[in-house]
């Protein structure tokens, strides 16, 4: 067993874990951190994706001990001050979720391609393809994506 | 069937209600913050142990040895469940077909699919539980196994002729024949299955949590496999699903074999599916190969259609199989007037995973082999696709239509949706420019598909795979009703509870909707719990989530339990206000009569708290129960006709490609789809179906496709080899909307969230045949088989 120190979504944890404990089950199982969902744990749907230090990472893809001294972040810190951010309004306004259970991993996912400029619309939909969706055939996704964007919606 | 007496209901056209408008989704919030309930984020029971499940390596073997003695002395594991085990402790599941392989939760001594569970293990967690997994020696003797379901058993048969095929074609100027095969696929929801187990051994019972589209008429399939009466077994679904799209219907085989893993260990047990068992063992869409015979006049007219299908539904018949292959016997004939029409059905086995529910259900099988033989007429009639089309459709004044094989098509305005979908897709000018491509070398074409969409399953259909004789030995069945609750509490907040279980679509944003126009309040003021549970929901055999039967049904019973309740709120209403009930109105969550008016809250406090204020004979307490039963749905006749569903909506699509010579690589450049599903509730979220129809309608016909080697091995068993198109691979959609409110729904609304699943496969197939110059091809088309065609 390791002792493990990180910081996952602002607040320090201190968590004792197996080596072989993944990051995915490590958020749900230790921290009881839900809105992190598992879809295929082979790093293809992208519905586990997380921020560790900003960056988007799938958390299946990863061993928690891995994390040693990172800063995490998953879905529910995205709304600050109990309100949600622009990007998760945008997807409520342009109906770019149906079951919801890809979008956490989504909106994580976005929100690291957001971080780094202002996408065009084609730059979305390439960054989309690492996310698998069977819901909304995608178009209501990239057209939330780009509202939280300023791009043009067409 | 002339002469049919018909039920009709009439259709509310109160102005500004909520009904109709795009309302944006109640169930968003949560699910944006994580908070989504989803089964795997469920702790129902404390201290259940983790499951997993050992799995047949081989498509067709002989277990000679299971051993499960190291993995029992492994660290944390509570114990072992073998097949065996679920032998001696379970019934084989209840199927519609008599003599059917008997079909268990685990495999005994023989194993039928790569896949198929031998055993499951129960440990502390999932870690220790796979480590024990592989403790487990099994000692197999392969067998030969059946992949080609032309030599597969056959478990049923049927042949069906209706009006007078063979006299149409003597007659006929024109016999297309064909034969079509139809990919095994799967919608692959992003969630996988999940269920905990706990039996109690006092009671005899089974409390199992799922995340389950039922109850269906799977609840009593589960319960009979386990030997129990209904009502001990309890299911309950949590209140969010993750997709299911038809695939969850089979989480009840589960829902067995962990209630007996908890049964023999004595602990409540829980079992989350991973997406590599997801792939090899929960299940996919039959496979169909059909054999179509197609008799025309000169003049395109359509003089009969035979059909001659295989269904391969993989090692067992397992209920609700064989629906897929009845699920459209009325819609046979499709939109098409065509009176003369033959079908012969095989269901057969294979050694692949059993097939079960799965978008389009039945639709894309029988839409694919008859849109595309439509297509090869035309060219063979030197007409254009869309003329020969025009000649046969069903006119906008034949409704209600009464189709040759006993379908009911409610209402509709084919030709009208026709025009549009052609004015929308520019169709004169792409011929045009076809017409340019072609004379440049490109490989340009154009298809078209025409779809009834059938929502509201008749639950007799199925008794088809029977004959009449059979069927007259038994209880017969029909009908598609459902269930819902409304409540209103001491303090006048509004529950709406319903049976359909929605995994995505929306289901409590529109029951919101209804409920808000009944009870004149807005809905936000409505709490709607979409959890099921066996032991309290208002529920019946049909109750669940699958042929699209939410919009007619499940909101139609919403709509009745909230008329019952506003009812007796303007009968208490009318005594406060010393008026008569007729001249109460509900509206801004009060009840007025003319100028006065008393509040929602305060009648519910009367209701609850005084009811010795209550007018004679009125009931204290504001809770209200409604089934709604979809009219017309009689059981199949000694004819074998069958009205298979309650409503049909239609579609008019229209697909663009352009095929690459080099590669291979199919491009839909744009891609055209007017529906026409009756009444929409909300906008939005038909919109929302339409696209995730169409995008599971792509899979199919460019990328998915279950496949096998030839010794039955799973070669698509990863989302790295099963591949789901991803967002750059969808084509633009252009979505045209017409609204022929159904005469038969409560609401006027009709089913819509598979019709682009029937749809799009046949479309890109003809617009790829029309680039190609060829009637024989076979989907998905990928570039490897295309860059064969090509090679041809």
């Amino acid at each position: 067993m390791i002792v493990l120190e990180l910081v996952v979504n602002g607040r320090s944890c201190r968590e004792t874990v197996e080596p072989r404990l993944l990051l995915s089950d490590f958020l749900r199982h230790n921290l009881g951190l839900m809105g992190t969902h598992v879809g295929c744990e082979h790093g293809v749907c992208g519905a586990c994706t997380v921020l560790v230090d900003g960056a988007a990472v799938r958390s299946c893809l990863l061993l928690a001990v891995q994390l040693e001294g990172s800063r995490v972040e998953t879905v529910e810190s995205l709304a600050a001050d109990g309100k949600l951010s622009p990007l998760q309004r945008a997807f409520h306004e342009c109906h770019a979720l149906q079951c919801g259970f890809c979008t956490p991993g989504i909106l994580l996912g976005a929100t690291d391609l957001l971080s780094r400029g202002k996408p065009s619309r084609a730059e979305i939909e390439d960054f989309l393809s690492g996310h698998l969706c069977r819901c909304t055939g995608y178009t209501p996704i990239v057209d939330a994506i780009a509202r939280a964007a300023g791009v043009d919606a067409a | 069937m002339a002469g049919d007496k018909l039920s009709r209901v009439s259709v509310a056209t109160r102005q500004e209600t909520w009904v109709g408008r795009a309302v944006p989704r109640l169930e968003d919030e949560a699910l944006l913050r994580g908070e989504g309930q989803f089964m795997d984020d469920l702790a129902p029971i404390p201290n259940a142990g983790h499951a997993a499940i050992l799995r047949s390596q081989l498509a067709h073997a002989r277990i000679t040895r299971l051993d499960a003695s190291r993995a029992l002395a492994a660290p944390g594991v509570a114990g072992v469940l073998t097949g065996q085990d679920v032998r001696a402790m379970s019934r084989p599941f209840p199927v519609g077909v008599e003599g059917a392989r008997p079909y268990y939760a685990a495999a005994g001594e023989v194993a039928r699919y790569a896949g198929e569970p031998l055993a499951v293990v129960v440990a502390k967690n999932r870690y220790l539980a796979e480590d024990a997994l592989e403790l487990i020696e099994v000692d197999y003797e392969p067998l030969e196994p059946v992949l080609d379901a032309r030599v597969g058993e056959v478990v049923s048969e049927r042949a069906f002729s209706y009006g007078d095929p063979a006299a149409a074609f003597a007659a006929a100027d024109l016999v297309v024949r064909q034969r079509f095969r139809f990919p095994r696929w799967s919608c692959t929801p992003v969630e996988c299955y999940g269920v905990v187990a706990d039996w109690n051994g006092a009671t005899g019972s089974l409390t199992a949590w799922a995340n389950f589209q039922g109850p269906f008429t799977l609840h009593s399939v589960a319960a009979g496999a386990l030997g129990l009466r209904g009502s001990k077994l309890r299911l309950i679904t949590p209140p969010d699903s993750g997709g299911s799209f038809g695939i969850k219907a089979t989480v009840y085989v589960y829902v067995v074999l962990l209630g007996l893993a908890s049964r023999k260990l004595g602990i409540p047990v829980r079992w989350t599916e991973d997406r590599l068992e997801h792939l090899a063992g929960s299940a996919t869409a039959t496979a169909r190969e059909t054999e179509v015979e197609a008799a025309f006049a000169a003049d395109g007219e359509l003089l009969a259609l035979c059909y001659d299908a295989i269904d391969d539904v993989g090692a067992y018949l397992r209920a609700p199989e064989p629906a897929t292959t009845y699920r459209m016997h009325g819609s046979l004939s499709g939109a098409y007037r065509v009176r003369n029409v033959a079908a012969r059905n095989r269901v057969v086995l294979t050694n692949r995973c059993p097939s079960g529910l799965n978008r389009g259900f039945g639709g894309p099988q029988l839409y694919f082999p008859l849109e595309r033989t439509m297509a090869i007429a035309a060219g063979r009639l030197g007409l254009d696709p869309a003329e020969l089309v025009r000649r046969n459709l069903v006119g906008a004044d034949e409704f209600p239509y009464r189709t040759p094989s006993g379908g009911l098509y409610d209402s509709g305005d084919y030709e009208g949706a026709l025009d549009e979908a052609l004015e929308l897709s520019r169709y004169a000018e792409r011929r045009e420019e076809q017409h340019h491509a072609r004379a440049e070398g490109r490989l340009f074409g154009i298809g078209l598909a025409i779809v009834v969409e059938p929502s509201i399953s008749n639950m007799g259909y199925i008794t088809l795979a029977q004959t009449p004789e059979e069927r007259a030995q038994t209880l017969p069945k029909s009908g598609n009703a459902e269930g819902a609750t409304i409540a209103v509490s001491p303090l006048g907040g509004i529950t709406v509870r319903i049976g359909t279980t929605p995994q995505g679509q929306g289901h409590a944003t529109v029951c919101a909707q209804v409920a808000a126009d009944a009870l004149g309040v807005e809905p936000d003021d409505v709490e709607v719990l979409t959890s099921v549970d066996t032991s309290t929901s208002a529920w019946t055999v049909a109750s669940g989530n699958y042929s699209s039967r939410f919009s007619g049904v499940g909101a139609g019973a919403v709509h009745l339990a909230a008329q019952k309740l506003a009812a007796k709120l303007r009968a208490i209403a009318a005594h406060e206000l010393g008026v008569e009930a007729h001249e109460v109105e509900l509206r801004e969550g009060k009840a007025w009569a003319g100028e006065a008016s008393v509040s929602l809250r305060r009648l519910a406090g009367l209701a609850h708290w005084n009811p010795d204020a209550l007018p004679p004979g009125v009931e204290p307490g504001l809770v209200e129960n409604a089934f709604y039963a979809a009219p017309n749905l009689a059981p199949p006749d000694a004819q074998d006709r069958v009205a298979s569903s309650a409503a049909h909506g239609f579609i008019a699509d229209v697909a663009v490609v352009e095929v690459d010579r080099e590669t291979g690589q199919v491009v839909v450049l744009d891609y055209t789809t007017v529906h026409d599903a009756g009444r929409l509730l909300n906008p939005l979220l038909v919109e929302g179906q339409v696209r995730g129809g169409f995008a599971h309608g792509v899979g199919p016909a460019l990328f998915e496709r279950v496949e096998h080697d030839e010794d039955g091995n799973l070669l698509t068993g990863s989302f790295m080899d099963y591949l789901c198109p991803t967002a750059p691979d969808l084509p633009p959609l252009t979505i045209g909307h017409r609204e022929t409110p159904s005469p038969f729904t409560a609401l006027g609304a009709k089913g819509l969230g598979e019709g682009n699943t029937m749809s799009v496969p046949a479309a890109i197939a003809n617009a790829v045949a029309d680039a190609l110059g060829i009637d024989e091809l076979e989907l998905p088309l990928t570039p490897p088989r295309v860059w064969e065609l090509l090679g041809r």
